[in-house]
Formats: C-alpha cells, sequence, structure tokens
C-alpha cells in the first residue's frame, strides 16, 4: 500500500501520483493521512484503484472519479464525487451541499447526512444517503437513483427529468413536477439492488416511497406558467 | 366659396411604433414571450461611434506593405503550464453543438485552424468533429455540465467556466424540443423532443470563493496546464472582472449585449446587460487597479464585424476578441441567395433570427439532417477563413496608420469618439475637443 501523508506532501504531488495509475498498475491500494479538508483531494482519477482518505475533505473529494474506489474515513465537503463517471465515493461522515452533483455513473454513499442540492443536476449517478438530505435536493436530476434512508427538505426533484427517487422518511415537499409515484416490483427490484450495492441490510425496501418526474413540464406551455 | 378643413396626416406613435404593436398583438394571440436568437438589435452606442486619428506630424506611420505589424497573442501566461499563442487576436466564440449542427461545428474548427486561431464548444459537450478540426479548442465548463467529461476536459486546449453571456446575464441556456434530436438527447442526457432550460447558475458553487476552489479542482484535474478563461456577460464589469481575477483566471471573457445567443426572450436581450463599448474600459480597469492589464488577458466579444471593430476594442485595452454571429454570417447564414425560403418562414434574409425552431435554410443552426447538409464543412470553413484574413488585414491597416508594429499598442490615444455617450463610454476625447465626458478636460 502506497501511503501519502498531506501534512508534508502537496496536494499536488498526491494527484499527480494518483493520475499515473492506470488499468492494470500494481499500486493498487493507497492510504491518504492528514487531509485536514484540504479541497480537490483525489479528483480526477482514473484507474481501477482504492483510495482510503484517514479524515476529513473540503470542496470537491473525489470529484469526477472514473474507476477508483474512494473512502473519505470523515465528514466531505461541497460537491464531493461531483460529476462522478464511475467507480465509487464512501464518505463515512456527512457530506455538505452538492453532494454528487451532476454524476454520470459509479455509486456514492454517504453515511451521515447531506445537506441541500444532494444530487443536483445527476445525470446517471447513483447516491445512497444513510441519513436526511437538505432542500432542493435532486434538482434538475436528469437521470440516476437517489435513495435516502431518512428524510428530504423542501422541493425534493424540483424540475426533475428521469431519475428516480427513493425516499424511505418523510418529504418536506416536492418540488415543480416531482410527484409520488407506485412503487412497482421493478422498482423494488432496482432499490433492493442498489441497497446491497451500498451495503444497507437493515432496511426493506416496502419501507420507501418513489418520487419522480409528473413530465408536464417537459414542453413550455403557459398554463403552466405558475408552476414555475 | 366652400371651405374645407385640411386633412390630418396620419400619425404613427413614436412609443407605440409598428414592431411594438405587433409584439402586443402577438403576446395577445399567443401568450407567451417571444424566443429568437442573436443579440440585441435596438441601436446602442458601438465600435461605429469611434474613429481612429492616425498619424501626422505627432506620430509617424508604418509603411502599409513593407514594415511588420505582428497580430500574433498569447493566452493563459498567469497560471497554466501550457499557454496558447494564436496567429491573431480574434477567436471564435463558444456555440454549442445543438444549436449549431456538427457541419457547422466542423466548419468553424476548420475555419479557425485555417486562420491560426481558436474555436470553443458550447453548451452540449464537445464533438469528435470539432475537436478534430479545430487545432485550438477552448472547452466550455457550464452550469448545465452537458456532456462534461474529464477525457474531454483533458482533450481541451483551455476551459472556458462560463458564467454569463452578454445576451443574457443572469440566464440559463434554452434548446426547444425541436432541436432535441437522438444525438443532442444523447449527449445532454435528456429525453428527446423536450424543451431544455439550462440552470442560470453552476450546480456546484456559488461566488467567487467557491470558484477559485472549482478552478483549482479544474487545475488539479488537468495537471494545471490548460489556461482557464471565465466568461462574464456585461453586466457590471469593473466589478466582475476583478472577481475574476481573485478566483484565479487567466483569461477574463467580457461578452457585450450585442453578443448573440442561440435562443432566448427578446426580453432579456433587449433590456439586460450593457453595450459592449460600456464594458471594455471598466474590465480594463479593474485589470490596471489589480495590476493584472496584459497579465490575465481580456477578450471581448459583442457585436465584432470588421477589423475596425477588432482594432478599437484592442485599443481600448482588449488583447484578443470572440465572434459568433459575425462568424455564423460567414458561413453562410441569413445570405440572401436563400431569400426564397427565409420568405416562406416569414422573415427576410439578415432578419431571421428564429434558430430556436431548427428550420434554418443554411443549414447552420439546425438538427434536421437534411437541411444540415446543405453545409459543406470545407467551404463554409474556407469562408470563415478567409474573412478572418481580412478582418487581421484590416487591423494591420489600422494599426500602421496609427504607427504601431504590433496591433497590442494601439491605445485610448489613437481613438476620438463621435458622440458624447460613446465618448463617455470609451473615455476617450469627443472629436475636435479634448472632452472625456466624466473625465474632465484630460489633457491634449
Amino acid at each position: 500500500m502506497r501511503t501519502i501523508d498531506l501534512a508534508v506532501t502537496p496536494l499536488r504531488d498526491l494527484n499527480s501520483e494518483l493520475h499515473r495509475q492506470s488499468e492494470g498498475t500494481n499500486e493498487a491500494e493507497w492510504e491518504v493521512l492528514n487531509p485536514r479538508g484540504q479541497h480537490a483531494v483525489a479528483v480526477g482519477v482514473d484507474a481501477p484503484i482504492k483510495v482510503a482518505v484517514r479524515g476529513p475533505v473540503g470542496y470537491y473529494g473525489g470529484g469526477m472519479n472514473k474507476k477508483a474506489v474512494i473512502t473519505i474515513h470523515g465528514s466531505a465537503g461541497p460537491g464531493v464525487a461531483e460529476n462522478m463517471m464511475s467507480g465509487s465515493v464512501v464518505v463515512k461522515g456527512d457530506a455538505s451541499q452538492y453532494a454528487g452533483a451532476t454524476g454520470r455513473g459509479g455509486l456514492l454513499v454517504i453515511e451521515g447526512n447531506a445537506a441541500s442540492r444532494c444530487g443536483i443536476s445527476m445525470k446517471g449517478i447513483d447516491i445512497v444517503v444513510r441519513g436526511n438530505i437538505g432542500h432542493m435536493s435532486a434538482f434538475m436530476a436528469q437521470s440516476g437513483h437517489l435513495v435516502v434512508l431518512g428524510d428530504a427538505g423542501d422541493a425534493l426533484g424540483d424540475s426533475i427529468y428521469e431519475a428516480k427517487l427513493f425516499v424511505r422518511g418523510n418529504v418536506k415537499s416536492l418540488g415543480a413536477d416531482c410527484i409520488e409515484k407506485e412503487m412497482r416490483p421493478e422498482h423494488h427490484e432496482q432499490l433492493a439492488a442498489l441497497l446491497e450495492k451500498a451495503g444497507i441490510k437493515d432496511v426493506k425496501t416496502s419501507e420507501f416511497k418513489r418520487y419522480g418526474s409528473a413530465r408536464k413540464l417537459y414542453n413550455f406551455n403557459i398554463d403552466n406558467a405558475d408552476a414555475y | 366659396m366652400t371651405y374645407h378643413n385640411p386633412p390630418t396626416t396620419p400619425r404613427k406613435s413614436a412609443t407605440f411604433d409598428d414592431y411594438t404593436l405587433s409584439e402586443i398583438r402577438r403576446a395577445a394571440a399567443t401568450g407567451i414571450y417571444d424566443i429568437r436568437g442573436g443579440g440585441a438589435k435596438r441601436r446602442v452606442p458601438h465600435f461605429d461611434d469611434l474613429l481612429f486619428l492616425g498619424a501626422s506630424m505627432s506620430r509617424y506611420p508604418l509603411e502599409g506593405y513593407r514594415e511588420k505589424c505582428t497580430t500574433s497573442v498569447v493566452l493563459g501566461t498567469r497560471f497554466a503550464k501550457k499557454p496558447i499563442e494564436l496567429k491573431i487576436p480574434i477567436t471564435i466564440a463558444g456555440m454549442s453543438f445543438g444549436s449549431l449542427s456538427a457541419q457547422a461545428k466542423d466548419a468553424l474548427g476548420r475555419g479557425a485552424t485555417l486562420a491560426g486561431t481558436s474555436t470553443t464548444t458550447g453548451d452540449g459537450g464537445m464533438t469528435p468533429e470539432e475537436r478534430g478540426q479545430s487545432k485550438t479548442l477552448v472547452y466550455q465548463y457550464l452550469p448545465s455540465r452537458y456532456g462534461m467529461n474529464p477525457d474531454d476536459l483533458r482533450k481541451a486546449d483551455c476551459i472556458e467556466v462560463v458564467v454569463g453571456q452578454g445576451a443574457k446575464p443572469g440566464g440559463g441556456g434554452m434548446l426547444l424540443g425541436q432541436k432535441i434530436s437522438d444525438r443532442v438527447a444523447e449527449m445532454r442526457t435528456l429525453p428527446k423532443g423536450i424543451d431544455q432550460r439550462s440552470a442560470c447558475r453552476h450546480p456546484d458553487w456559488t461566488g467567487p470563493d467557491d470558484l477559485e476552489i472549482k478552478i483549482l479542482e479544474l487545475r488539479e484535474i488537468t495537471n494545471w496546464e490548460k489556461p482557464i478563461y471565465i466568461k462574464i456577460g456585461g453586466a457590471r464589469p469593473y466589478y466582475d472582472v476583478a472577481l475574476a481575477v481573485k478566483a484565479g483566471a487567466d483569461v477574463v471573457v467580457v461578452d457585450g449585449m450585442q453578443g448573440g445567443t442561440a435562443a432566448t426572450q427578446e426580453v432579456f436581450i433587449e433590456h439586460v446587460g450593457q453595450p459592449t463599448l460600456a464594458c471594455i474600459r471598466p474590465a480594463v480597469q479593474a485589470l490596471q487597479d489589480l495590476g493584472m492589464h496584459r497579465k490575465v488577458q481580456l477578450i471581448v466579444s459583442g457585436g465584432i464585424r470588421n477589423g475596425a471593430d477588432v482594432a478599437k476594442a484592442l485599443a481600448l485595452g482588449a488583447d484578443a476578441v470572440a465572434i459568433g454571429t459575425a462568424a455564423l454570417v460567414a458561413l453562410g447564414d441569413n445570405d440572401p441567395a436563400l431569400e426564397a425560403e427565409y420568405n416562406k418562414l416569414g422573415t427576410t434574409a439578415g432578419a431571421y433570427d428564429d434558430w430556436h425552431e431548427g428550420r434554418d435554410p443554411a443549414g447552420i443552426t439546425t438538427q434536421d439532417p437534411e437541411l444540415a447538409a446543405r453545409l459543406d464543412p470545407v467551404r463554409a470553413g474556407r469562408r470563415l477563413a478567409n474573412y478572418l484574413k481580412v478582418m487581421t488585414l484590416e487591423v494591420q491597416t489600422i494599426a500602421r496608420a496609427c504607427g504601431h508594429n504590433h496591433v497590442h499598442n494601439l491605445e485610448p490615444e489613437d481613438l476620438c469618439a463621435l458622440t458624447i455617450e460613446a465618448a463617455a463610454m470609451a473615455r476617450v476625447p469627443l472629436a475636435g475637443t479634448s472632452w472625456i465626458p466624466g473625465h474632465g478636460q484630460g489633457g491634449l
């Protein structure tokens, strides 16, 4: 295992080393010590490696990840795993706003709570949050899944496109064009698979409600102007 | 004998003119605002209101065809490991695949490359056509993040973080359902045929302090190689440019209200933002006040049409300009040869601006395969290159006449203004006087 201590090694060197890794690398396990809230830790990784970050990170931790399995043993600042392409990012603590923003693939697991705008503009990523999420989450969410074991704040799924939202707790309010939808058998299967991928075994899919787009705002109609 | 009162000549209102009346009727009939492409059409103070003084007794000119007048420009010298060098100070502005056909993007890349300059992606991601044809490609990083991925970021030569644009400062992108073809839908991860209204703010940062961290992330992901631009609409250029510098930009792009858009509300285009002429001096002032003029490069866009406009923008302190609408015209947009087809669309060549409808007979602002196939990218690219060459020759002509051996040596002292408004905005004297409105008498 390669260990890089950010207390003595510049961030630039860490990211350069991680970017040097590619398919088939024999340096498959990495440990990052003393991140101390630094921004842009382990961003733009493009290799099937494991990165364990021992402590909290600032903005954009694991941003634009491809293929890597990144575990943050602490909390994450805004935009954790933003625009992730594939692989996974696990946050052992809480995540600030914009978690998983615009993500296109891969799995983001937040074991604590996520703040506002979780999954904003998501484009294919799967996000599983053990705790609660804040307001305006899944705003303009285009594709992918957002699973929340706790509660969701105001205006969930505002202006949502084709992303699927599963919430186990209360939803304070739904945003424009977001509605509750029937949980059909295929949705139970999808949700069960997501929970399994996130390593969650102590909840049942029957405890969740599904939300998605009413598709009434897809084409502008003046009679819907009040909804905007 | 019978006396008749003289008839009253019908008089139309200056306030309620024909266009205004037709808009009221259109709004009453449809219940929706007008959407169109392009930039502000109203008359605003512009480069036409400025003149070069030329050389005479107090300055001597350079020989037009003998003495060198250099036009190259280097962008991104502040932080980027790999600044770009362009042969000419005229770049192609960001225009998306989606709003434009793949053929048009291809042609823009070809024309820019032939002329030795850069072209720019838009709100739809990078297409292989434009990457393939563009020697120097600027990748726009937009609020929607449609098609955004780290591979394309790394393939780009520069990254332009778009905060706003001149046609609609404070507004997001718009691409209506007619133009969301299978390919556009796939690139943007959207259902086919929907009206796409993208966000006006970035999803994962707010304000210049956050943007500074976002730029750090982009630099880390791209090994600190790429120049990073910040593009802003002409809202509050002094403060916006200062904050862009604070956020870590290598290059700032300021786009005035004549700058075009693929589609937005007419009311937005005509009533929000400042004219390009009004934006340049405050932007330059901000850079000068921070000691960053020429260290952070300034690109100006919005209504640049010819070499004189380019020369005037450079004289006011810009390092380069960007063209969008003019580039489309060079490709063949609004060509009078297509008049009969424009008539069928209820318009006329020179006025066609319903780019959002996707029915462009020139094959440029469309996703209709038959219409798009009308545009030959090789020929259109050649036309664009010719146009860029002519503009460059024009800039050189003016620079030499003012006694400068590099176009960047043009300066405000080479200019005077024809109107009080232009004098105030450009901060150059009104012609025949030493008066700069708002700036005292100035020196002789």
